[in-house]
């Protein structure tokens, strides 16, 4: 081994160069205060390597981006975790930067000859913030495409150049394959590779002035190795051990429902990190906002590079210091004022509530037999009734209807209800609810209508009022066989197993005791029917075609109540009123459905 | 940890253990992203491929009657990573018809390295452009010069009634000489 390690010596002079680094002076011996450049060093060791193999499997484009992030945190060998420490590590790296530069800060390390290495560091820092922000982006997911655009938005604020800037770094007119292309480029490559040099001149900057000591020492000079090696390596493990617990934690990092310009998402926030500037922006009035965005901002920037002059004044140190605590006291109020704002902001936590129910659906989606489609994981949610169902129900039907007292999406709709509540519709406990002498003119039903007072409620009410035990067996088996017709996917069992009652009651539904007939027209043509068709109650073709007309002579007639003609009059594709249909129906996609029903 | 004292007990034990502690963190340190990253790279080994069920390819009417081969395109799903595409073309077979009436299929891949053979009438013999491996109509190969280690792989085929013709469709490794399947 020996006589290899020599050959190699006497052509690379590794020996020396190791030497170097290994018996640097450590001025006053090891110190935990000198760890954080180390620790920073290490950090962004752990972010090449976990990005080099997540970039194994990262595709950049607007069809395939989510997609491949998905796969890598939900199908790949340990993606999540992969994907886990790669997040959060780069929350550290942020962390540990305010750090580093506190420690330099507070023992004047920024002070001549070292200016120039000073000015790499605030270089860096803003290359590593740079890198959060671009990386943001990648998992094209609602958070980070709607956060990225105001960032890029801010962009186009910048004088003179600002919307050429800002078209530059999107790669268009529009988000799309190019601006994940271009993020791709700079946060895998241009931004890495000018953080690899700007280290390297940093610490060779560091190495040639040597470390800066904080005074009183508390021993005498000592190599860098092992001492402080070993304090840099234990701090090292304390910051993983941070990260992974938080990788742990919340197994791996979060991934929002696939990006969707058409989807608005209220629950859009920047990395916690940047949050200080979200609350700053805040406060500028339209027109304004160059000066919270980029002047203030930048006069920071300037008065933390003007430090190495500031410090050489008599009370310059002691201003210097003053003014980073006063800018970091800044920074975490605004902050906590952000945060402060979201936690009791209703608005924001629906959204947020309804970010995390897409996020899962999608997951779910993609998990099924039929997995994603080539146009992308975004259709999987625009095709899902679970979960376009209760949008277009609280948009277009919670104005009059209620579903399950409220709009579909878990809000209260304001004004007085004005017609049935459609939870549950045409299954049989609604059907009994309709045919209830309680409710029929209550407000689940017919209460809230022109038809509270009209021949369904003039037959429930007196007539059901006083059946016998007899009658009501009948009229449950009228309930069951009508209800049948829906086909509903929660009664499948149920109605297979009592085929005989449904039977019993579709003969019942024209006998002088239930009479639906009287008014309704049931699998026989009847040209005098006055209400809606009883033929294929509540399914989806009835549904349907209630929804696109209900002043169809097949439904209400001229005697509709309100409600519009959502697809005669094109208010509702017939994409979307088939959505609508499906919900009301219960009928979505379940994993594990289609083995579970049979039984 | 506390501060190293001021009358420092003999270097050399003291610093070999600080010196084995560095070593030992250190390496765990460096072992955590690169093991994490190494189940991700594989990954792709525990994946098998779907597919080897039954697909329509033709009609018995669009063969030839002369037993001269045509080649068709084979329609399944496609499953790419995180996509699943029905009904796309994934190969191509070459389908024969056979003097007993029934039919014989080839997977168009060469054996050798896996471009597409084609068929030449003129020499009435398979033929890849890539590395000028010839075969059999009977899909053995045909000049022993030929670089491929076997003959082209043949595929079961069932024909059901209405004269439909399907395939069990399979890719095999190129270049070995036994038939391994992807």
């Amino acid at each position: 081994m020996k006589p290899a390690l020599d050959w190699l010596d006497h052509r690379t002079g590794w020996k020396k160069l190791l030497h170097e680094a290994l018996f640097e002076n450590v001025p006053g011996g090891a110190r935990w205060r000198y760890v954080w450049g180390s620790t920073l060093t290490f950090c962004f060791a752990i972010q090449v390597v976990t990005g080099l193999f997540l970039w194994l499997a990262y595709s950049a484009s607007a069809q395939t981006a989510w997609e491949s992030v998905y796969y890598i945190q939900h199908e790949m060998w340990g993606g999540w975790f992969l994907r886990g420490l790669h997040h959060y590590t780069a929350q550290a790296m942020t962390v540990l930067l305010v750090l580093h530069l506190m420690q330099v800060v507070i023992d004047g390390a920024y002070k001549a000859p070292r200016e120039v290495n000073f000015w790499t560091g605030v270089l860096l820092l803003l290359l590593v913030l740079a890198l959060s922000l671009t990386g943001y982006l990648l998992p094209w997911d609602q958070k980070g495409f709607w956060a990225s655009r105001v960032a890029t938005s801010i962009v186009a604020i910048t004088p003179l150049v600002g919307p050429a800037l800002q078209k530059l770094i999107v790669g268009g007119n529009d988000y799309g394959h190019f601006t994940l292309t271009r993020f791709l480029a700079l946060h895998a490559g241009f931004i890495p590779g000018a953080i690899i040099a700007f280290i390297v001149a940093h610490i060779w900057l560091f190495r040639r002035h040597g470390l800066t000591p904080k005074e009183p020492r508390k021993s005498s000079d000592a190599p860098f190795w092992p001492g402080q090696v070993l304090c840099d390596a234990v701090a090292c493990l304390a910051v993983l051990a941070a990260v992974l617990f938080f990788v742990v934690r919340y197994h791996g990092a979060e991934l929002d429902a696939p990006a969707d310009p058409s989807e608005p998402f209220g629950a859009a926030r920047p990395e916690w990190y940047f949050l200080f500037l979200f609350q700053l922006l805040k406060y500028f009035p339209g027109g304004t906002e160059f000066w919270g965005a980029m002047f203030i901002p930048g006069l920071l920037l300037a008065v933390l590079c003007a430090m190495p002059f500031i410090g050489k004044w008599k009370l310059g140190h002691r201003f210097n210091v003053g003014f980073l605590w006063a800018m970091l006291a800044g920074v975490a109020l605004l902050t906590w004022l952000a945060v402060n704002e979201d936690r009791h902001n209703p608005d924001y936590l629906a959204a947020v509530a309804a970010a995390e129910r897409d996020a899962e659906r999608v997951v779910v989606l993609a998990q099924s037999p039929d997995g994603i489609p080539q146009t992308g994981a975004v259709t999987l949610l625009r095709n899902d009734a679970f979960t376009q169902g209760p949008r277009l129900f609280a948009a277009n039907c919670a104005s009059c209807h209620r579903f399950d007292g409220g709009d579909g999406l878990g809000g209260t709709p304001k004004g007085k209800i004005g017609a049935s509540d459609l939870k549950g519709f045409a299954s049989r406990e609604w059907l009994a609810g309709l045919l209830d002498p309680a409710q029929v003119d209550g407000p689940h039903y017919f209460g809230g209508t022109k038809f509270k007072d009209d021949d369904m409620a003039q037959f429930v009410k007196p007539e059901v009022a006083g059946f016998s035990a007899e009658q009501k067996a009948q009229l449950q088996s009228v309930i069951v066989a009508i209800s049948a017709e829906a086909g509903l996917k929660s009664q499948r069992a149920p109605d297979a197993r009592d085929a005989a009652i449904i039977d019993q009651g579709r003969r019942l539904i024209s006998t002088a005791t239930v009479r639906c007939n009287d008014c309704h027209q049931f699998h026989v043509e009847d040209k005098n029917a006055t209400a809606p068709d009883l033929t294929g109650y509540g399914s989806r073709e009835w549904l349907v075609a209630f929804i696109t007309d209900p002043a169809h002579p097949r439904f209400y007639g001229k005697d509709n109540d309100r409600m519009p003609a959502f697809g005669a009059d094109k208010r509702l594709s017939p994409q979307e009123i088939n959505l609508v249909a499906d919900w009301l129906r219960g009928d979505w996609y379940e994993p594990g459905a289609k083995e579970g029903k049979t039984k | 940890m506390a501060h190293p004292p001021t009358v420092p007990p003999p270097p050399d034990r003291r610093d070999f253990l600080a010196q084995a502690a560095a070593v030992v963190i250190g390496g765990a340190l460096a072992l955590v992203a690169p093991a994490a990253g190494l189940f991700v790279l594989f990954d792709p080994l525990r994946r098998k491929a779907e597919g080897g069920g039954a697909v329509w390819v033709a009609s018995l009417a669009a063969l030839p009657e002369s037993g001269e081969p045509r080649q068709f395109p084979v329609l399944a799903t496609h499953v790419d990573a995180w996509n699943r595409t029905p009904n796309v073309r994934v190969g191509a077979v070459f389908l024969q018809r056979l003097a007993d009436g029934g039919v014989r299929a080839f997977n168009a891949s060469c054996p050798h390295a896996g471009c597409f053979v084609g068929f030449r009438a003129d020499k009435n013999c398979y033929l890849c452009p890539c590395h000028n491996s010839t075969f059999e109509l009977d899909g053995q190969v045909k000049d022993r010069t030929s670089p491929a280690p076997r003959g082209l792989d043949d595929l079961p085929v069932e024909i059901r009634p209405g004269g439909e013709i399907w395939v069990r469709f399979q890719n095999f490794r190129p270049g070995e000489k036994e038939r391994v399947p992807v």
